[in-house]
């Protein structure tokens, strides 16, 4: 009973959880977005002390039960276990394993230190909630994607509106790169050697650990019952049950409750043990580590239109637009400061999946690895979204009212010369000052220029840095105007 | 065949989802899928055909079939080769066929058409008839280069594409566009293209010359005036039970089909129609509008109504109808063999109908693609249509209060991103202003892209 209880509690928190990832009309990101805030290393980064104490709470009622319903990493390495046992028409067969304990508390030391010190490229990594997000948004959310528009085509051919499409936008690099080596390590390590991410490796699971040892309610073996069948530590995916010595390492215990079903004999009971002492066992070697790679590369085409002989119809090829080089990044509306940003962020790319313009991506830099930032490629920031800051869970995109983005100057547009319609072709444009949402822009007379052509000035107090300009601008593969980021935001 | 048209699919958009001749199995599961009438069309079957109406050409004697195949619209293949033609010939081979075998002997197209491959495509689908069981028609469209070397290069080409020693009806395409008389003047006077082609007239290369018209109306007047010396043997105008009266209303820059016509009659000039049914306008029209019609002639498709009109008039040598699919071809079919022209009743009736679309406020874009390509990639037709869709479904909703304005919102931005790619649409028009003197409808293309532009915007910012 109470494994089925877990089993529907984490499979229902799992789903809404993925959902906040895949799901692009914002609907998730409305009703659940608690769901990424109540998990803890979002919480400490947002100083969301509420959180942090009512997790640490409720490990020291019922132990790690977190890592067993609320983690979307946790669950998602039982789900992989669960397939796999499909797969191969059994279940893993687990057994009793030494706590890896210097390899643990390493990886809590190095947490808890690149935290401080701010080397998001090392912190992200080993978390696990933000491990999850990187493959749910690289290689989920794609395949979602996919499925619907599927969907959209069907229901464009019947005449519908219940399906749309939406682009499946080729992100960065680097984050596919982690999450495909996190996911296939997940795969590799839950499959066979079932929690060992969470017992070796997650600064999380180690630190919940801590309060679990002396949790109020755990697994007991009655060593008067057990007929040393060892079923239950077959059946413990955490690898904590040393039916020999008749202990259980609570430390390592993610309370799934498998053992007690696991035993036919009523030795193992979920009950009130407080002051029982445990005894956790010693270890030596490391078995793990993690490896990846950062290759950066950039994705262009297309041809030019080529207009000799004006005939009827066509349409002429528009080339993808390729990124300036900034020289300070933009971060989204909410973020404060790239520093703030970078302080908090646990690059979970949730705010990458929530943006409904195609703005946000993640960093390839190893300063702000894989946290978001803002480019103008395939939209601009529009007016009347605040979804990042709606979902982000660690205060690194705090909250931002709709009526606050445009008076938050979070970059400056610059013009390019050199790249200008009316200075490059001699043709009239203004198109980025007609659709500048704050007016900053106005066009003034090119001195010496014949036929009275204009060029844009940016008026940079109005300027919020919201690239309308930038996506809109004619000017193909560079944009004659595009945004520099604030450093700060400016809210004035 | 059943036969099911759905008011709020386009002709195109129906056949699209059901494809082209298997529509009987498939049409019962759609019905009712919409609380809006269906009105059921009666079967089509080739048994039930009479015969082609066909009307004289007083100056050579010509029996045209009453139908004229506009060769604008042929289908196009989705994903054709660089370089290569972008007709899908296959398709238009089976048109021309199935055309040729009902009376249909007349088919007008342009060096310009279908991204300059209609002609090949016409000509290549022709060949394979006998030449004296059709009649060609083509022109001269110079637009924008009006040397005379330019000129005679078009005219040369064209034979070559269609394949013929001569071409039965040749026309100076669209005058009355640019800057009226003198452009006119430029394109054909100054660089001694007419006389050219009027002693190409008597060499028997060119059977008929005639012009089509669209826009100024003191070209059209000058040229009639010079009827006497050139002796036009045929003109083109663009008429319909909408531009009757009602061509001034949409369009104060345009002329009333009346005036055009009656001109023409007044001085014997066989005319031959193009847009009678406005590039299916006529066809699409709002859901009142079209139960209007189905009450009254129930079985009978809303095109016929169009047809019909310009076929009542004697005048009238060909009506063009740029048949994309076999459907639309069978069912002209049916309105033309024979024509049954309209009562002095129905006409009146036809009268209401128009003095109510014009109100309707629609950009009145035929889809001729004369404007594309836009040399910064916008689709202008497809926005357009897109947007006319909207109005004709109720779907463009300012008023934030209304009880539909969520629905008519998601259906507008839904389907906008479908017609027309992001990178494509009106945000993107930076008013440069090529299009707008490609335009035989006058449309003033960028305004109308900035008030679509900030209608999207609106819908947008109110979530």
């Amino acid at each position: 009973m109470l494994r089925k209880i877990r089993v529907v509690m984490a499979s229902v928190l799992f789903l809404l959880c993925l959902m906040l990832f895949l799901d692009f009309t914002g609907f998730f990101a409305t009703y659940f977005g608690w769901i990424a805030k109540i998990q803890l290393v979002p919480a400490i980064l947002a100083v969301n002390l509420v959180v942090v104490v009512l997790l640490l709470l409720l490990t020291f009622l019922f132990g790690r039960v977190y890592c067993s319903i609320v983690c979307p990493l946790g669950v998602f390495q039982d789900i992989i276990s669960r397939v796999g046992s499909k797969i191969r028409g059994h279940r893993p067969a687990f057994k009793y394993m030494k706590e890896l304990k210097w390899l643990r508390y390493s990886f809590l030391l190095l947490f808890v230190v690149t935290l401080i010190a701010g080397i998001p490229a090392v912190y992200t990594l080993i978390e696990p909630y933000s491990s999850f997000g990187r493959m749910a948004n690289a290689l989920f959310a794609p395949l979602y994607q996919w499925g619907n528009n599927a969907l959209a085509y069907l229901a464009e051919r019947l005449d519908s509106y219940a399906f749309y499409r939406s682009e499946v936008i080729f992100k960065g690099v680097t984050t596919l790169i982690v999450a495909l080596v996190t996911i296939v390590l997940l795969f590799v390590l839950a499959g066979r050697k079932g929690r060992i991410y969470c017992n070796s490796i997650c600064p999380v699971g180690t630190l919940l650990g801590l309060v679990s040892k002396v949790a109020l309610f755990r697994p007991v073996l009655d060593i008067s019952k057990c007929t040393s069948c060892h079923m239950c530590a077959k059946r413990c995916k955490s690898s904590c049950i040393d039916v020999e010595s008749g202990k259980i390492d609570y430390s390592r215990c993610v309370v799934c409750f498998d053992c007690i079903e696991s035993c036919k004999f009523g030795a193992l009971e979920y009950k009130f043990a407080f002051g029982k002492k445990t005894q956790p066992l010693k270890s030596q070697d490391g078995l793990s580590r993690r490896e990846f790679l950062a290759v950066s590369s950039l994705m262009a085409g297309s041809v030019a239109l080529n207009a000799q002989n004006k005939v009827d119809g066509g349409l002429a090829a528009i080339e993808d637009k390729i990124a300036p080089e900034r020289k300070i990044s933009i971060v989204p509306p909410g973020a404060k400061s790239i520093k703030n940003l970078s302080d908090h962020c646990t690059a979970c790319q949730l705010c990458v999946s929530a943006c409904p313009n195609d703005v946000l991506r993640p960093s390839d830099s190893l300063e702000r690895f894989m946290q978001p930032e803002s480019s103008y490629e395939k939209g601009f920031c529009r007016p009347e979204c605040n979804k990042c800051s709606q979902v982000c869970p660690t205060g690194a995109i705090t909250p931002l009212a709709v009526e606050d983005k445009v008076s938050t100057h979070i970059g400056h547009a610059v013009w390019v010369e050199k790249n200008c319609l009316p200075v490059a072709d001699g043709v009239s444009c203004g198109l980025c000052a007609n659709r500048c949402p704050v007016g900053a822009i106005s066009m003034v007379q090119i001195e010496g220029a014949t036929q009275g052509l204009k060029r844009p000035v940016v008026d940079q107090e109005k300027c919020i840095g919201c690239g309308a300009c930038e996506y809109l601008c004619p000017a193909r593969p560079f944009s004659a105007i595009y945004v520099e980021g604030n450093d700060v935001h400016i809210v004035k | 065949m059943a036969k099911i048209k759905n008011q709020e699919i386009g002709r195109r958009d129906f056949l699209k989802i059901l494809g082209i001749g298997s529509a009987a199995a498939l049409l019962p599961s759609c019905k009712d899928k919409k609380e809006n009438t269906l009105s059921v069309v009666e079967p089509f079957s080739e048994e039930s055909l009479g015969n082609m109406t066909y009307r004289i050409n007083p100056s050579t004697g010509d029996k045209v079939s009453i139908l004229g195949y506009g060769c604008m619209r042929w289908p196009l293949l989705e994903n054709p080769e660089p370089g290569k033609s972008v007709v899908d010939q296959e398709q238009v081979n089976k048109l021309i066929d199935y055309a040729l075998a009902h009376g249909v002997n007349y088919f007008d197209t342009a060096p310009v058409y279908c991204q300059g491959w209609s002609e090949t495509a016409t000509g290549i689908a022709l060949k394979r008839h006998p030449r004296n069981t059709y009649f060609i028609a083509t022109k001269m469209s110079n637009t924008r280069d009006f040397s005379f070397q330019a000129a005679l290069k078009m005219y040369n080409r064209s034979f070559e594409a269609l394949q013929t020693d001569y071409i039965d009806y040749y026309l100076l395409h669209s005058v009355g566009g640019g800057k009226g008389l003198e452009t006119l003047q430029q394109r054909f006077f100054d660089n001694g293209l007419l006389d050219f082609l009027l002693k190409e007239r008597k060499k028997g290369k060119i059977r008929n010359l005639g012009f089509s018209y669209h826009g100024d109306v003191a070209v059209f007047d000058y040229l009639l005036s010079l009827h006497g010396e050139v002796k036009w043997d045929f003109v083109q105008i663009q008429m319909n039970y909408l531009d009757w009266k009602h061509a001034k209303t949409i369009n104060p820059s345009n002329t009333n089909a009346e005036y055009l016509y009656g001109e023409l009659s007044k001085r014997g000039i066989p005319v031959v129609i193009m847009e009678p049914l406005l590039g299916g306008r006529l066809a699409n029209v709002p859901s009142h509008v079209a139960e209007h019609f189905v009450s009254r002639t129930p079985g009978r498709s809303i095109a016929s109504w169009a047809f019909r009109f310009v076929g009542s008039y004697p005048g009238v040598l060909c009506a063009l109808s740029g048949m994309t699919y076999m459907e639309h071809l069978q069912d002209n079919l049916r309105t033309f063999s024979p024509l049954e022209p309209l009562t002095e009743d129905d006409m009146k009736y036809l009268a209401g109908i128009s003095d109510i679309l014009s109100k309707h406020p629609i950009i009145p874009c035929v889809d001729c693609k004369y404007c594309m390509p836009c040399p910064y990639g916008l689709d202008i037709p497809a926005i357009f249509l897109h947007y006319n869709k909207c109005v004709n479904e109720g779907n463009i909703i300012s008023d934030t209060s209304d009880d539909n304005y969520k629905k008519a919102r998601r259906a507008f931005l839904i389907g906008y991103d479908r017609s027309v790619p992001k990178l494509r649409q009106a945000d993107h028009c930076i008013k440069c202003g090529e299009c707008v003197s490609s335009c035989p409808q006058r449309i003033r293309i960028p305004r109308e892209m900035e008030k679509i532009h900030h209608y999207v915007e609106s819908l947008k910012v109110t979530q």
